[in-house]
């Protein structure tokens, strides 16, 4: 199994009548209701966390993209990823990702994680989502119907300038180059693995098998929900005669509170959870779906309703409806190891994207969650794949010899070292 | 009103045709196009009247090698080709006056008679267009109507939003038409058309709805002044979807070109 531990970042000042006053958390969201004093505070709190979880035997520690949002303050994963390549060793850096089509050429992306998989030395997952509709069209602008061409044509500029040895030209529709020929270039050969973050159409599930690539489904509604989607995934997989149907092909974040007991998990977390279901889900239903974003045939398929929200919305659920309904997996140690055991074995998954810091959840609380996961449930999820123990396509390949970070040596060595 | 299909160079193209008199093309709004559209009447009753549906609208299919200002500019000049009409009163409304003043910067001596209701394709810092696209069904009635009420009345004919098949069949079409009218009016209904109005030569009729909320009226100052030989007629209780709200005065309008 590889967990990642996961943070989408949101920003935990959101006002109790936030629903009220605003119509949506992403794409208008009120400028006032950001405090940049308190972003340095809360950047760097983010950033301590996930360098915490690389501590505590996680395999990866996780971050994404988004615009324009208040659950999710970081436009650019990059940044961060960068931060924490610096003060991390052994974990995985899993970034997923770069929203390919926005990026202007699309080399950028290339480039970029190319550079943190050599600061790094080989510990980059890269992953390459097309974006949201709130992210790609509303707040960057791009053309809903084209959307999808582009981000293809962006991924096959990435996929040649990572993999091919000599300087090459690039007459795309959308990126003309007359010189690809990126430096530096990635530790890991022929490229780093790639994760693609999907909603359900067979175009994705396609383009992950054709390209060994892990599909990943990013739902805050939880294991129970998703059963259809993943469902659908591995029929295709079957279709298609992919080699196998390894685990690692597919991934899923799944938000998670552990504490002693199940008691004690709602009382310490039940305010934060319910923070980010009624908060930081409000998007305003116009920003959802831009017309034209959606292929034809994924709407005809019927997986938008199938996959759709609970009706009513995501804040009409208590704590109880949360995790009963699987939205988060909650509670005791023990608990949590069963229902993340039903979670692993339902959705035939072997990348779990570990949703621990929740809302407004404080530092403490969610470390607290954080070591109890890591220390009590991990380790007895660890042999869930015995059969696949060794497939390692879908993940990233670390130099054996890591660079030491930070590690100059004092003046009057530099000086003796001179004076030679 | 008849449907017929024309073959292009593309994808075949639906469109209705009816009335007599002298040819008259009349191309959509991102809306669409109905046969029972009482503007299609109103024309037919006067204009031999040709009504293309741009790919992706009604039947036909949508086409992804469609892609820019200029790709449906000349598929619809194309259009008028396969029709076998040569200089027809070119008639386009919001993106189909937008496509209009396209064609006739593109081809000016194959235009002559230009008429542009509300059309879009201006951008003024001062008047920024709402999005349409990021409007539910609800808001969209009181930025396209004069009389809000009876549009909403007529917009919401027909609508079953209970019934899960329906509405699967509802966003599909909005998917293929506005997936369409995206490619010229996300994120910023402007593709430059502003910088090539000079080279219309038609006798152009600028139409404008008083009560416009959606392109404002500003806009009709604008299209007029960047047209040379066009004359801007405002038109009372009518908003963005003035001919369906004033037909008559719209067909009134249309006779200054003859």
């Amino acid at each position: 199994m590889r967990f990642t531990w996961f943070n989408l970042m949101p920003w935990p000042d959101l006002p109790a009548d936030f629903r009220e006053k605003n119509r949506s958390v992403w794409v208008d969201i009120d400028s006032k209701l950001f405090d940049p004093a308190r972003a340095h505070d809360v950047y760097n709190m983010y950033m301590d966390l996930l360098e915490y979880a690389g501590t505590l035997g996680f395999d990866g520690i996780g971050v994404n993209e988004h615009h324009q949002n208040g659950y999710g303050i970081m436009p650019s994963p990059n940044i961060i990823a960068a931060g924490l390549a610096r003060r991390t060793s052994d974990v995985a850096l899993v970034v997923l990702g770069n929203s390919i089509a926005l990026y202007n050429p699309p080399v950028r992306v290339a480039e970029e994680f190319a550079m943190l998989d050599c600061i790094s030395g080989g510990r980059l997952v890269a992953g390459f989502p097309v974006g949201t509709s709130m992210d790609t069209n509303y707040c960057y602008g791009q053309i809903p119907a084209l959307t999808r061409e582009k981000y293809a044509e962006a991924h096959d500029l990435i996929k040649r300038a990572w993999t091919e040895p000599e300087p090459f030209a690039f007459n795309g529709r959308y990126t003309q180059l007359r010189y690809v020929n990126i430096w530096p270039r990635p530790v890991q050969q022929p490229h780093p693995p790639v994760h693609i973050p999907g909603g359900g159409s067979v175009e994705t599930y396609d383009f992950c098998i054709d390209n060994t690539y892990s599909y990943s489904y990013l739902s805050f509604s939880g294991y129970i929900r998703a059963k259809a989607l993943l469902a659908g995934y591995w029929d295709r997989v079957a279709e298609r005669n992919a080699p196998d149907a390894s685990p690692y092909r597919a991934g899923f974040a799944q938000t998670i509170c552990v504490a002693e007991t199940d008691e004690e998990a709602e009382r310490l977390y039940s305010e934060h959870v319910l923070y980010f279901y009624n908060r930081c889900l409000h998007v305003f239903p116009g920003f959802a779906d831009a017309p034209g974003y959606r292929t034809i045939k994924t709407i005809q398929s019927g997986a938008l309703s199938q996959y759709a929200p609970v009706r009513g919305g995501y804040a009409s659920l208590t704590w109880k409806d949360l995790v009963e309904g699987g939205h988060i997996i909650a509670g005791s140690p023990e608990t949590v190891r069963q229902r993340m055991e039903d979670l692993i074995k339902g959705l035939n998954v072997g990348n779990i994207f570990c949703l621990l810091h929740v809302g407004n959840m404080p530092l403490d609380k969610c470390m607290y969650s954080t070591r109890l996961f890591a220390e009590k449930v991990m380790p007895k999820l660890r042999n869930m794949f015995p059969e696949f123990a060794d497939d390692n396509r879908f993940w990233c390949k670390p130099l054996a010899k890591q660079a030491k970070v930070g590690n100059l040596p004092d003046a009057a060595t530099v000086a003796a070292s001179m004076a030679r | 009103m008849e449907l017929k299909t024309i073959a292009t160079h593309h994808v075949p193209v639906h469109y209705f045709e009816g009335g007599k008199g002298q040819a008259l093309v009349y191309l959509h709004g991102a809306g669409g196009l109905t046969a029972e559209d009482p503007f299609l009447a109103a024309l037919a009753a006067r204009y031999h009247v040709y009504a293309p549906l741009l790919p992706g609208y009604g039947p036909s299919q949508e086409c992804e090698t469609l892609r820019t200002m200029l790709d449906i500019a000349l598929h619809t000049a194309d259009v008028v080709d396969a029709l076998g009409l040569s200089d027809p009163i070119l008639v386009g409304h919001s993106m189909g006056g937008m496509i209009a003043g396209e064609m006739a910067a593109l081809a000016p001596h194959s235009v002559s008679r230009l008429a542009l209701l509300a059309p879009a394709g201006l951008w003024l810092d001062a008047h920024p267009v709402p999005d349409i696209f990021a409007m539910l069904p609800y808001q969209l009635p009181q930025y396209l109507f004069h009389d809000v009420e009876a549009g909403r009345a007529r917009m919401a004919a027909g609508t079953k939003m209970d019934d899960p098949e329906w509405l699967k069949g509802f966003l599909v079409t909005n998917a293929r038409q506005l997936g369409m009218a995206g490619k010229l009016l996300f994120p910023i209904p402007d593709r430059g058309l502003s910088q090539r109005l000079y080279r219309v030569r038609a006798k152009t009729v600028v139409v404008w709805g008083d009560s416009d909320k959606l392109i404002v009226p500003a806009y009709g100052d604008a299209f007029k002044a960047a047209i040379a030989n066009s004359q801007l007629v405002r038109v009372a209780n009518a908003g963005h979807m003035l001919p369906q709200e004033q037909p008559g005065a719209v067909i009134e309008a249309l006779a200054r070109l003859s």
